[in-house]
């Protein structure tokens, strides 16, 4: 951890010249920011790095609180939040389109990776994702499934659509709790779920599970940053949500982001999207 | 079982080098904690008094009211006061969601329903005729309550006991109201879960024991206070 906070300090220290001179010289509008986030990415630690930076940067006092996307989409559509990084798109969009958000900018993406005991009693290692759940339902293996409207759940429930299953049955256990918690049940049942790679890879060591399908098309898991509409709340703090989001978007905490991890887990958590290898303009 | 021991020695180590993120946080839910028993004093003792003393339509209503809220579940608490204090919600031009405040207003509706219901049960366990005997050599009414108050004094310190305990112990209100902001709302109880979420048992081991250490020295010091009370009356009731 104190690794980390240096490694932040001194990204941010660069990056401050950058970003710190039109935000924090003219008005030191201070405030309380809700920033409704997933567990995933609360859990991942990222947050506890990257906050405080802005925080002392801005004068304003960010509030996350860790959900799942459904709920932190929730929180945006009912003008209780005023900033969301959530990673769900489908819904996200259905959200813009409603007109509860103002901008939605891409801000980072990691993967969806499969996981399970090493001993893979469906046999799943190496397959594609959907053959691999078909071997899981057929075989009535233990599969834990976070059923709790978060982003990885919708994707969770997409890949079964997709596959043209309807999972039920004694073998498939719905936890309805964060990834962490979720992904510690299936290490002491020894069964499979879904899980984003960042909160895997940062509880390395603490689980008895392997990745076991990785690398598809269908598991990419996209991260956006949301500003909740001030046209529809007034109340909410817009000027926050705008300067955590530029924050964000800033060339110094994107090139932080892609570093992340990379000293504690040999490899980074999450994939920055203005500076991901080889990845074009995005929309 | 290894895991449980070099747990419980990396938390000791942790407690011994005074780990500031640990003592941040006990000192955080002391502050919570404390000023919601303090408030749920001032208001159940007198309310145990009021109820036991008066009689008015409606009183038993209430009594009953009160000894449901001493098993009000913390989590329905919470519900309610989240939907009251979000920006949305009827009080959210307060600004209170994801405070202490918050977690001081959702503990005092926990703790005042034990207080009030353990002081009304222990007014009533007064003997009438201290009552009697103390009007009738002249006190007025305020010497009187004062004389009742006196005498339930080792039941009351049992339900101050009992209000910060289950203040002091519960996580459901408090991670809903104040959402375990890292260094603005998490306490001991919001951060055990977190750290046993997360498997670093180590830390989840040293806050339960901070947690247990605090609980039983506040309880030691009230329980002092109590028994030295009883000594005395003991003996003065001896002679």
């Amino acid at each position: 951890m104190k690794s980390l906070l240096s490694l932040a300090a001194a990204v941010w220290l660069t990056g401050l010249t950058l970003f710190a001179a039109p935000a924090a010289s003219p008005p030191l509008a201070a405030g309380d920011l809700i920033l409704a986030t997933t567990t995933s990415l609360k859990d991942s630690g990222l947050l506890d790095v990257l906050l405080p930076c802005f925080e002392a940067a801005s004068s304003y006092r960010v509030k996350a609180i860790a959900v799942g996307s459904g709920e932190a989409l929730r929180m945006g559509e009912q003008g209780n939040a005023d900033v969301l990084i959530v990673h769900s798109p489908a819904d996200e969009e259905k959200f813009m389109a409603a007109g509860f958000g103002k901008d939605r900018k891409e801000l980072m993406t990691n993967d969806f990776v499969l996981v399970g005991p090493s001993a893979d009693p469906a046999g799943i290692r190496g397959r594609p994702v959907l053959d691999a759940l078909r071997a899981v339902f057929e075989t009535g293996a233990v599969f834990l499934s976070r059923s709790d409207s978060s982003g990885t759940d919708k994707k969770e429930r997409s890949l079964w659509k997709r596959a043209g299953l309807e999972p039920k049955g004694r073998w498939y256990l719905e936890t309805g709790q964060g990834m962490a918690e979720t992904l510690r049940i299936a290490s002491e049942k020894a069964g499979y779920t879904l899980t984003d790679r960042g909160t895997f890879l940062s509880l390395t060591g603490r689980l008895d599970l392997r990745v076991l399908v990785e690398g598809d098309k269908d598991l990419l898991n996209v991260y956006h940053v949301i500003t909740v509409n001030p046209k529809r709340f007034p109340e909410t703090n817009i000027s926050g949500a705008e300067a955590l989001m530029d924050f964000l978007m800033s060339p110094a905490v994107q090139t932080f982001i892609g570093q992340f991890g990379r000293d504690k887990y040999g490899a980074a958590l999450f994939t920055p999207s203005l500076m991901g290898p080889g990845d074009g303009p995005k929309r | 079982m290894d895991m449980i021991w070099t747990g419980i020695v990396k938390a000791v180590d942790m407690l011994v080098s005074f780990d500031r993120e640990i003592f941040s946080i006990a000192w955080m839910t002391v502050k919570i904690t404390g000023v919601a028993t303090l408030i749920g004093l001032c208001v159940g003792i007198p309310a145990g008094l009021g109820l036991s003393v008066s009689r008015f339509p409606g009183r038993r209503l209430i009594i009953a009211l009160i000894n449901t809220g001493m098993g009000l579940p913390p989590v329905v608490v919470g519900l309610f006061v989240a939907l009251f204090l979000w920006r949305m919600g009827p009080l959210g031009s307060l600004h209170l969601i994801y405070t202490p405040a918050a977690m001081v207003i959702a503990q005092v509706l926990i703790v005042v329903p034990i207080i009030a219901g353990l002081s009304l049960a222990a007014f009533q366990n007064v003997d009438p005729s201290a009552l009697l005997q103390a009007r009738a050599l002249g006190a007025s009414k305020t010497q009187a309550l004062l004389v009742v108050l006196k005498e339930s004094r080792l039941p009351q310190m049992a339900a101050v006991m009992a209000g910060f305990g289950g203040a002091i112990s519960e996580v459901g209100a408090v991670l809903m109201v104040g959402g375990n902001i890292t260094g603005q709302t998490r306490v001991l109880t919001t951060a055990i879960v977190q750290e046993t979420r997360m498997g670093r048992f180590e830390v989840a081991i040293a806050l339960s024991l901070v947690l247990l250490v605090l609980s039983f020295a506040v309880n030691a010091f009230l329980t002092y206070i109590q028994q030295k009370g009883a000594l005395e009356w003991r003996l003065h009731t001896w002679k």
